[in-house]
């Protein structure tokens, strides 16, 4: 105490601030840097969580490279993010920016387009699979059969699978990005607006000059977020899949989904870990140029 | 998310409540009626999702969404069998006790790096803010073996620790003690109190609305976290809802209907929440989304 009393008042607020400090700086160092430092050496080693580690360098990256299931994967993740961000931009846009004229009900509305994304993915993983049954089980093919159109086969076929996993991720993740949306919308000066009616100006044009350009740092969020986000899909994949998780035939497979089984089913640790790089890798590179591509005029 | 830092527009604006007014011409009818149409599509499975938990098993295959004799009778079954109720209450605790840890840490960090001028601040700062790049699917290996080796796999602190503190709460708390006058904490401590009573006493109460989004959103990802809580736990009394339901679901015997009762169980909690507090929580997700 004594020692405390003959300091300084600014070496006080420095013995304050690393007493504030130190549980969280030790949390973070043993439970988010030495796992990056640590996921990346396992990555060169060769270990089946039994066995010994042996030093193998580049090995599981070779291996990676040479591995068809991987390349499906690879591109499985990229369908996600290709098909999953535009589709929900637009309809999240489209809805937010109607959404944002009206005024009656207008927060009626606006929970109903929310709500989904208060849900938890795995529950409703499992109600769209439910949709998604063949008769006289799902609701989809009931409503097909009732009105005599043919059966789709959702989840069993190859090409359908994926769009009809990624439906129900499109789905949940819109209300959050018509909010941010509307809060953008309101954000742009009603002055601009106002100046572009005295010059009659269509509302087409408007659109195009005003709103959209405005909207440009909302836009980058959305985008960047929902690209992350479509990258890393696994609740979802795993619950419609379950019998035969990334099926059928890997053609709904994402890498979150290949980390898992190399990892908890096959013991892989070295190869896991190296898919684990990659996919950081993939994430960094898809952030950062989307930033730089929409950021600059 | 360096991202934000250019869309920042003051609250007020993007909050203000307009009148609400009638829609006047035909165009806005239209507009409001499609619009509608819409948001009735969006809440579907919701709506049929709790309609096929009140359904007797011989109704289930009806596409009819209210249910013609309603009864509770899933309910009773898939909570007189025991585990949906464990599962439920592990997920209550493991999300609250992360919830009230992160408010505590990540309020205290955010104070810490917003309102104290140190040696190495800038390197804390960099550091925490470094670990948002970091995907959690990157980490759960390592987390796995530590877990192994120090004996924490299937157990609350288990499924608990790599959520305790977060960088992008920490990140939300610093924008907000940004608000806080500097005058406030001066005077406070010429007032004789201390640096940790000025934080709890007089910055926490100040940023209160930001507490309310940070812990909202803290809560419904530990609710609805799926990925760490499969891999930590082992053992059926362990297992959080959603883990819970995933392994349920997938019991070949077991019942759409009965699905769709541990579906609602695991989702009614949070909807609920919601709609009581509605217009706080969506003003939440513009504060934490534009902020954070």
């Amino acid at each position: 105490m004594q020692l405390y009393r003959n300091l300084t008042i600014r070496q006080k607020q420095i013995a304050w601030a690393w007493a504030f400090l130190a549980v969280p700086v030790l949390f973070y160092g043993v439970i988010r840097f030495y796992p990056t430092g640590n996921a990346i050496l396992i990555s060169f080693q060769d270990w089946n969580l039994l066995g010994s580690r042996t030093w193998t360098g580049l090995d599981n990256y070779q291996k990676l490279a040479a591995d068809p299931v991987f390349w499906k994967v690879f591109g499985n993740t990229f369908l996600y993010l290709l098909i999953g961000t535009p589709l929900s931009l637009v309809l999240s846009f489209v809805i937010a920016y109607h959404l944002d004229k009206l005024r009656f009900m207008h927060g009626f509305l606006r929970m109903l387009y929310f709500l989904p994304f208060m849900t938890s993915a795995v529950a409703m993983a499992w109600v769209w699979r439910w949709f998604y049954q063949p008769v006289p089980t799902g609701l989809f093919n009931n409503f097909l059969s009732q009105a005599g159109i043919p059966q789709i086969e959702f989840l069993n076929s190859t090409t359908n699978a994926l769009p009809s996993v990624l439906a129900p991720a499109v789905w949940a993740g819109l209300g959050f990005q018509i909010i941010i949306f509307m809060a953008g919308l309101r954000a742009i000066p009603v002055s601009y607006y106002e100046a572009a009616k005295i010059d009659g100006v269509g509302w087409f044009t408007v659109l195009t000059q005003i709103t959209l350009p405005l909207l440009r740092p909302t836009i980058v969020f959305i985008v960047v977020f929902s690209s992350i986000g479509f990258l890393r899909i696994f609740d979802h994949v795993f619950n419609m899949t379950t019998n035969n998780p990334g099926g059928p035939l890997n053609s709904t497979k994402p890498l979150v989904l290949m980390i898992y089984d190399t990892a908890f089913n096959a013991f892989d640790m070295g190869y896991a870990a190296a898919q684990t790089v990659v996919l950081f890798l993939i994430l960094l590179v898809v952030s950062l140029v989307q930033l730089r591509l929409l950021r600059s005029d | 998310m360096a991202v934000t830092d250019q869309i920042r527009p003051t609250t007020a604006a993007v909050l203000d409540t307009r009148p609400e007014r009638k829609p006047r011409n035909l165009g806005q009818i239209i507009r409001w009626t499609l619009l509608f149409l819409g948001g009735v599509l969006m809440i579907m499975p919701i709506v049929y999702m709790i309609s096929t938990s009140l359904k007797w098993p011989h109704e289930v295959y009806n596409v009819n969404l209210i249910p013609e004799e309603p009864t509770l009778e899933n309910y009773t079954y898939v909570l007189e069998d025991g585990r949906f109720y464990m599962w439920f209450w592990n997920s209550i605790i493991i999300a609250t006790i992360t919830t009230v840890s992160n408010l505590f840490f990540d309020s205290l960090v955010g104070y810490t790096l917003c309102k104290f001028r140190f040696p190495g601040r800038q390197l804390v700062f960099i550091a925490i803010l470094s670990t948002l790049m970091i995907p959690t699917e990157m980490l759960v290996i390592p987390w796995y073996l530590m877990s192994q080796s120090f004996g924490w796999l299937d157990s609350y602190w288990g499924i608990m620790f790599p959520g305790l503190m977060t960088a992008f709460g920490t990140f939300l708390m610093k924008q907000f003690f940004e608000s806080v006058p500097d005058d406030f904490i001066e005077a406070a401590r010429i007032d004789g109190l201390n640096e940790l009573q000025i934080w709890w006493t007089v910055a926490m109460p100040l940023v209160k609305p930001a507490l309310a989004a940070l812990a909202i959103f803290v809560f419904l990802g530990n609710w609805t976290a799926f990925l760490w809580p499969l891999i930590v736990t082992n053992s059926v009394d362990m297992y959080t809802l959603p883990v819970g339901l995933s392994g349920f679901g997938d019991e070949a015997d077991v019942a759409w209907e009965l699905i769709m009762t541990g579906a609602a169980i695991s989702t009614i909690p949070t909807l609920v929440v919601f709609l009581i507090f509605q217009r706080f929580i969506i003003r939440g997700v513009v504060m934490a989304g534009l902020k954070g």
